[in-house]
């Protein structure tokens, strides 16, 4: 279940936002095809999307709730639920593993103070997941704080490179 | 040249030649390079004459599949009777591959210029740049290179001057491995779930949005102005083993070897060389056990085939194996290799679309049983078990997706069986499978 809010919903599409949305609907032949790019926003916007927020892009591209929460559902990237300020994906599919990963994820466990993957730390501040091939094999262990994109990580970086991310 | 590293001199550096240059990103940086000639020379030929050199140079697709360039753009309808799409595909996840990238952070215009010629060539009215979500510098470059390309004219309503229209948008990608299939691929840009497509139709009859549309790789693309500027015969005449295979190939290497990093060789470059030579060889003391030369869903080589594989299609082939993207990732002799090969099984199950049932189910079930084996709850019988299943895997399926996970399984227990055995028969012992 998606975590629900009491507090009346604010749309997203609006003023800016808006604009922002009709220039990308202007690069498409269908209305649909601005669905991902709608779903950014929103999440850029919010931080995740809420049902509440679907259910707006879905208004907005003339879709079903039912369809988009399909789309979001899909894609890894969208966050169907809140997460920590700084999202922590570490890349451990197998050129990584080979090169030491898991003990990188054990390292940004352990510092954030985060339980298990996926969990945020009790503070709010961090969200730790195992993340499949960032496409950065040479450079491992690639990690992504939130939108920055740190290549070359190794467990004994980890505490240096969180303090960057209070 | 050997990014992150200095060029090595037996590297022939065309794609990669500006790499880590920070002023190649730049629309001046380029243009300073030589870069946009290639297009205006494109804009004065016909779309046919375009095709024709590309098919003469011999390039092929970079994304993996390895089919003609040319021959792709020439399916394309040359009566055109509605709107024509060109994709880019710069989805780049397979494991081990991180080429693409290095492209679109590097020499972006490289990319835009590639991608400005073959929309000319096929009549596309826009080109769509598919960047995997996760790119976030990629993303950022690719868009200030396009902001200058629309603001220099090259791109737009009067191209270059010539009073053709091209257009080109960034579509972002989502975090899902299958869109770099291409009719997933295709679906993403609709606005859809990234579920593959069953062909026919094919995509220049009925691609993105029903119309014709062709896709292509990042690398694929930034080859193109090359070949227009150079000519088709220079392009043919880089190719060490196998006249079917032309042209440079950018191989990311990763894994147990010294010098990580993205190195461009001609096609039939020794796959030896590029290990101990370029890459500097194993870590001290240690030697190599296993390769995969064309990202995670190749069959993996032993030392033995790695050390005698030539590095272009056929001599890929020849190994049993295929060059695929030119993802090459090294397992020295302290890998463990039923535990890699899990961590394989799981990728795939992470990321099947589920659409297929021999998919959604063989993927999720060969990762358990690996995970059973590791933790020293297996059975002989197990191993024939993974290779009936994987047998199920092959072939049957919209896409390759499924293909791909019983690839490394079944070279992992025809090559590595003892391994296997090991911890079957409990002489080796869990090593904390997840």
């Amino acid at each position: 279940m998606s975590a629900q809010s009491t507090a009346p919903y604010e749309p997203v599409f609006t003023g800016e936002m808006r604009r922002r949305l009709d220039v990308v609907l202007a690069r498409y032949p269908t209305k649909r095809a601005a669905l991902l790019p709608a779903l950014w926003m929103v999440q850029e916007a919010r931080g995740w999307i809420s049902d509440a927020a679907m259910t707006e892009v879905a208004e907005v591209l003339g879709l079903t709730p039912a369809y988009v929460k399909g789309v979001v559902t899909f894609y890894t990237m969208y966050h169907q639920h809140p997460v920590g300020k700084h999202f922590i994906q570490v890349c451990t599919t197998t050129p990584c593993n080979l090169c030491g990963a898991e003990e990188v994820v054990r390292a940004f466990l352990k510092h954030t103070g985060c339980r298990e993957l996926g969990a945020t730390s009790p503070d709010g501040k961090y969200t730790v997941i195992e993340v499949e091939c960032l496409g950065a094999c040479g450079f491992a262990t690639p990690v992504m704080i939130g939108d920055d994109f740190i290549e070359s990580v190794t467990a004994d970086k980890v505490p240096e490179l969180l303090r960057k991310y209070p | 040249m050997g990014y992150p590293h200095r060029p090595h001199p037996r590297e022939t550096v065309v794609l990669s030649q500006h790499f880590g240059e920070a002023e190649a990103r730049s629309y001046q940086g380029w243009v300073k390079r030589g870069g946009y000639v290639a297009l205006r020379k494109a804009l004065g030929m016909s779309p046919a004459e375009i095709i024709e050199i590309v098919k003469e140079s011999g390039l092929r697709g970079r994304g993996g599949a390895g089919f003609p360039t040319g021959l792709k753009w020439s399916f394309m309808p040359k009566e055109k009777t509605k709107p024509h799409y060109l994709c880019c595909n710069a989805d780049e996840s397979e494991p081990g591959t991180f080429k693409d990238r290095e492209i679109m952070r590097w020499t972006p215009h490289a990319l835009i210029e590639g991608c400005a010629i073959a929309q000319y060539a096929i009549q596309a009215d826009i080109t769509y740049i598919y960047i995997r979500g996760e790119f976030t510098e990629a993303l950022a470059t690719v868009q200030h290179a396009l902001d200058e390309a629309y603001r220099e004219g090259i791109l737009g309503p009067n191209a270059m001057g010539t009073g053709k229209r091209l257009d080109m948008y960034i579509h972002r990608g989502a975090g899902a491995y299958i869109c770099g299939e291409e009719t997933a691929l295709m679906n993403s840009i609709e606005g859809r779930r990234g579920n593959p497509r069953i062909k026919p139709p094919f995509p220049a009859a009925a691609g993105v949005f029903g119309m014709p549309t062709t896709i292509n790789n990042v690398e694929t693309l930034a080859a193109v102005p090359h070949i227009i500027n150079r000519g088709a015969a220079w392009y043919r005449s880089l190719s060490l083993a196998n006249p079917k295979s032309t042209g440079t190939k950018l191989f990311s290497v990763c894994g147990h070897v010294r010098r990580p990093g993205n190195y461009e060789v001609t096609m039939g470059f020794p796959l030896r060389d590029l290990l101990y030579d370029l890459c500097g060889g194993m870590r001290d003391g240690r030697t190599l056990k296993a390769c995969i030369p064309g990202g995670s869903s190749v069959p993996i080589l032993n030392r033995e085939e790695s050390e005698s594989c030539l590095l272009d299609y056929e001599g890929c082939a020849e190994k049993g194996t295929m060059l695929g993207s030119g993802g090459v990732i090294v397992f020295d002799d302290s890998a463990d290799m039923v535990y890699q090969i899990m961590r394989l099984a799981r990728f795939y199950a992470h990321e099947s679309c589920a659409q297929c049932t021999q998919c959604r189910e063989g993927t999720a079930w060969v990762t358990k049983i690996l995970q059973r084996i590791l933790a020293g709850e297996g059975q002989m019988k197990d191993l024939d078990l993974l290779l009936d299943l994987s047998e199920q895997m092959t072939g049957k399926t919209i896409c390759v997706l499924s293909d791909s996970c019983a690839a490394p399984v079944v070279s992992g227990i025809r090559k590595f069986r003892h391994e296997f055995e090991a911890y079957i028969t409990g002489a080796r012992r869990a090593a904390g499978a997840a």
